[in-house]
């Protein structure tokens, strides 16, 4: 029995206008996990109330976590006079029941068509005494009809910069960095501080959703809780001496923002997925903290190369499939290359002009032998059909959970990887940034590749030792 | 009817129901307090001098209140993802972003089962125009046209269906315009759905737009003829495979599902439906319509049935059969329920003493939360406090209400259907028996409501939001509390299980009998779970001035 039972390799049929299985989901989503990095912070989403629900589902089910957020709630009055009253109502309503710090407003496709200007409305609720001393609303503009949640999360992210970064007007602070960490789990984001505290520098890091989607059981639940970047911490990222930006879509953004507002020099560069990105990271930061690399790093380095060369036999020519986010996708890309693996499909959902050159970087020689696809009808329908139509299948799968219906198809090992994971636990506590989090990876596709060479070998060649 | 409020009898917590509605309601501004009294109700029943008991009345399908945390979801959810859900062999187009078409993809958990691979099922697939920033600048009909086209193409359903999001509606792309035009070209059945999110004020009115569609564009197309005892199941949406378990006990006792409203359906099931002689309502709320509107266009009668709890399933199958009024069904039907019930005493006999006297609070859905009170009195559990979702007055006081409902603006935008009887297939026999029926005093289109069944004093809350459920967890500190994927993890955060009933958290099924041995063992599972004792440290003081008898969070059973 196959689950995808219409999907054949021999499809001829040209598709322009029907996306089936996305590679993607809408920019709010991104908006409201960014917003979620924000120390007490309730993300709100300014549309009818369809769309908070969605969003605070599948980060729920990903993070296993309470998914907190606020929505408009427009039904058709809203969307045929305008939302202020609702949003009005909201900003009121919020402040008085839940106390957050900051409202983080994003636009939905039903607020940004009828044309709602977040700004005058947060303009109205001040005149009306809606905001509270020391309190404050930021918004993000994330038309659900523009780019992918990975452009939502940038969106949300630059808002952070444009309403609460500022140069005080001191000289820049000499071992304070600004890392903007992309979209990534919680648990990297603390990998990302310790390896820049580990250097010697002091992270302003944001968003930052550590301490809040991989928060401890305590029997209370905290609306807000210990974790976060905190609007002190953001104001003072405009004093930093250098701003870190991993991955040019989700967090290059911000970066620029922060350089044109408060000439912060920034270094926009892949996700640190892997050995050769984290080395990047780390030069960059040695070249920020005078040149100096604690043993430490070199120690957790040197053992991701161990791993790397006693497990190579079993990496070596193995094929790959891999779909997701663009700034993933390179440095998964370019790890799986480092590990003489080869690459062979690549698709994603969200729209841009350099994915294409960025994938080609990596890929180098392997380039001409793998089917890159972006955009619209770049879906896992095309990737499935890529797949089947290849003779020799390929060995492994990287992805997000929707992934497992082709797993069992063709009988492919899956690597959860992205966003969303719905049907597993513990991966925002486990980084797969930094060279720890390479560890993890190279352990998970090796048992990948080993369970699957235990549960295919002949009686006469099931090894003990392997 | 109970005697004791469940608030002031063996509580450990001193609190009536009235003052913890007040603490609930203190917290709001003025305005938002307004709107919230009428929908916070304590269940006080008062009987006239005749005895006849009259329930409070409740707030409920009016707007959520804009920030307030809610559960709710929308329109669109309800219409592509809780009634088109769990068809499996329509191709569901979402026309609009990405977004709602991602979401609502594989998520509600209905599962199917396509007898062959030579059967379709298209479930596992999302299907979406993937609108583009162009396309709401210039309209996006053709772009569905080509994506139904390209649909065909590909997958040759037997029919599609297109479902409009909230910027189809604004910017005014004619989706019934272009289904009928596909229609035409394609020789299949394209219809559409003007459930775009901010229609109404929740999931409700997209299942009124679903249920209407469907009425209007599939049911009544096959007009095959069906055996004796033939039915329909209406409102069971076979989460965690329910359906199946009813199916095998209705198959067992003979009778004939033609069709199910909508868990594990198909499309011929729909055609055919209108064929059968009676129809069972589950979810009283999501699909009465659809019951009205077969009785008047085609005859056949409907009653309320809950395959949910052991008793109310035996309960059902025999109001079945009494409606058929035939020996050799009724004798089928006790036979399987004689069959059935050994093991269910056995299971109760086990978890019952466990479970005895644990406090459950439910707000779910739209007859769940009603539904499912009925297992936890067989486990012999108390339900203290309970709400809807997406309910109307009419869930929670009963269908004797609906006169004295309001029609509000949101609910007037919603298209009521005019259906008459059909000349060609009205079945005057189906008439004829519910009236000799309904003069042996069998009742038909019965539904008294949640409000009903519940404990003097327990509190029904109509769309509650965070607020208020951690409040009430935290003032009430019951043993279980029921909701869905949104409310789960801030509930056991606080530490008291969770348990979602839209998905039943990947476990059950938990309809019939077996469902019920089923879900008996998963509450015991989760009341006695060792980890909530484990919360506080051994080092807190919180720890040691409750060792060894019982720990902060609950109660000892």
């Amino acid at each position: 029995m196959t689950l995808l039972r219409h999907t054949s390799a021999d499809q001829d049929v040209q598709r322009e206008a029907l996306t089936v299985n996305p590679a993607k989901t809408c920019q709010p989503i991104g908006a409201m996990y960014a917003a979620l990095g924000l120390h007490r912070c309730l993300p709100h989403s300014h549309g009818s109330q369809g769309c908070c629900a969605y969003h605070r589902s599948t980060l729920s089910r990903h993070y296993k976590e309470p998914a907190m957020a606020g929505t408009s709630s427009f039904t058709e009055g809203s969307s045929v006079f305008g939302g202020q009253a609702n949003l009005l109502a909201a900003i009121e309503n919020i402040f008085t029941v839940y106390n957050p710090d900051v409202i983080a407003v994003h636009t939905t496709c039903l607020s940004e068509t009828i044309g709602d200007d977040v700004p005058q409305i947060v303009e109205a609720a001040i005149d009306k005494g809606l905001l509270p001393e020391g309190k404050m609303v930021i918004h993000a503009n994330t038309p659900s009809y523009v780019g992918s949640h990975t452009t939502g999360f940038a969106t949300m992210t630059k808002a952070m910069v444009d309403y609460i970064a500022q140069s005080s007007g001191a000289e820049k602070i000499r071992d304070q960095v600004n890392l903007i960490p992309g979209w990534v789990e919680p648990a990297d984001m603390s990998e990302l501080k310790r390896l820049v505290k580990l250097m010697g520098l002091d992270p302003v890091t944001f968003p930052d959703t550590s301490g809040v989607l991989d928060s401890p059981q305590t029997g209370i639940h905290e609306m807000f809780p210990a974790g976060g970047a905190t609007v002190d911490s953001i104001r003072s990222a405009g004093d930093s001496c250098h701003t870190i930006a991993l991955g040019p879509i989700c967090s290059g953004p911000a970066a620029k923002a922060l350089f044109a507002k408060c000439q912060i020099p920034q270094t926009t560069m892949p996700l640190p997925i892997g050995l050769k990105a984290t080395d990047r990271f780390i030069m960059k930061l040695r070249e920020i903290n005078g040149g100096f690399v604690p043993d430490e790093i070199m120690t957790e380095r040197g053992r991701v190369l161990d791993l790397m060369t006693d497990m190579h036999q079993y990496f070596y020519g193995k094929t790959a499939a891999l779909w997701g986010d663009p700034d993933q996708l390179v440095s998964l890309a370019e790890l799986l290359i480092t590990l003489d693996m080869i690459p062979k499909f690549v698709v994603t959902g969200t729209p841009g002009k350099k994915f294409y050159k960025r994938m080609g970087e990596v890929l180098g020689d392997h380039a001409q032998g793998c089917k890159v696809d972006q955009g619209s009808c770049a879906d896992m329908f095309q990737l499935h059909q890529w797949i089947k139509s290849d003779p020799d299948k390929v060995d492994l799968l990287i992805g997000n959970t929707y992934g497992k219906y082709i797993a069992r198809d063709e009988d492919i090992p899956l690597i959860r990887h992205g966003f969303p994971i719905l049907d597993r636990i513990g991966h925002q506590h486990f980084a797969t940034v930094g060279y720890r989090g390479a560890t993890r990876i190279l352990e998970q596709i090796l048992d990948a590749f080993l369970d699957r060479q235990d549960r295919d070998a002949p009686e006469s060649g099931f090894e003990l030792v392997m | 009817m109970s005697e004791h409020s469940p608030f002031d009898d063996d509580s450990e917590v001193a609190v009536t129901s009235e003052s913890l509605r007040d603490d609930l309601l203190d917290a709001y501004p003025k305005k938002t307090r307004r709107k919230r009294e009428k929908q916070v109700v304590v269940n006080h029943k008062q009987a006239d001098e005749s005895g006849l008991v009259s329930l409070p009345v409740i707030g409920a399908n009016t707007r959520t209140i804009p920030g307030v945390i809610t559960q709710r979801g929308c329109s669109y959810a309800g219409c592509k993802g809780v009634i088109l859900g769990p068809t499996r062999d329509i191709v569901n187009i979402t026309h609009g972003p990405i977004g709602c078409g991602f979401y609502s993809w594989l998520t509600r958990r209905n599962q199917t089962l396509a007898p062959t691979d030579e059967h379709d099922n298209f479930m596992p697939y999302c299907f979406s125009t993937d609108m583009q920033d162009e396309n709401i600048i210039f309209g996006g009909e053709k772009k569905l046209a080509k994506a139904i086209e390209e649909a065909y193409e590909i997958f040759k359903p037997k029919a599609i269906a297109v479902f409009s999001t909230c910027p189809v509606g604004l910017i005014g792309d004619d989706v019934h315009q272009v289904a009928a035009e596909m229609k035409e070209k394609l020789g299949i059945n394209v219809f559409g759905f003007s459930c775009e999110g901010y229609k109404g004020v929740s999931q409700s009115a997209g299942h009124h737009i679903a249920n209407n569609q469907i009425f209007k564009h599939v049911v009544g197309e096959d007009n095959t003829k069906r055996g004796k005892w033939s039915i329909n199941l209406l409102g069971e949406y076979n989460i965690g495979g329910d359906a199946f378990l009813i199916e095998d006990l209705l198959q067992r006792c003979g009778i004939d599902l033609v069709a199910t409203f909508s868990g594990n359906s198909t499309y011929d099931q729909f055609a055919n439906s209108h064929m059968a002689q009676l129809n069972c309502v589950m979810c009283h709320r999501s699909i009465n319509y659809v019951a009205d509107m077969m009785e008047k266009k085609y005859g056949p009668p409907w009653i309320k049935v809950n395959f949910i709890g052991a008793k109310a399933t035996a309960k059902s199958l025999r109001k079945i059969a009494e409606y058929f009024d035939d020996q050799e069904l009724t004798e089928k039907v006790e036979a399987v329920i004689s069959e059935e019930y050994p093991a269910v005493f056995e299971a109760q006999k086990t978890y019952k003493p466990r479970c005895e006297g644990k406090r459950a609070m439910l707000f779910v859905g739209g007859s769940r939360a009603h539904h499912y009170q009925e297992l936890f009195a067989e486990l012999g559990m108390k339900t203290i406090a309970a709400g809807y979702e997406f309910a109307h007055r009419d869930d929670y006081e009963g269908r004797d209400v609906l006169p004295d409902i309001k029609v509000d603006a949101d609910s007037r935008n919603i298209e009521e259907l005019h259906v008459d009887a059909d000349p060609d297939h009205y079945r005057g026999d189906d008439r004829a028996k519910a009236i000799e029926r309904e003069r042996a005093g069998y009742k038909f289109k019965e539904y008294d409501g949640l409000m009903a069944d519940m404990p003097e004093k327990a509190l029904v809350i109509d769309d509650i939001n965070h607020h208020e459920s951690e409040e009430l967890i935290r003032r009430m500190k019951p043993d279980l509390f029921c909701a869905g994927i949104k409310e789960k993890y801030a509930v056991q955060k606080m530490g008291v299980p969770c348990k979602q009933l839209h998905s039943y958290d990947y476990g059950g099924p938990y309809a019939g009998f077996q469902g019920a041995i089923n879900f008996y063992k998963e509450i015991d599972r989760m009341v006695n779970a060792k980890v909530w004792s484990m919360i506080q440290p051994p080092w807190s003081d919180e720890a040691k001035q409750n060792a060894p008898s019982s720990s902060s969070i609950r109660r000892d059973g």
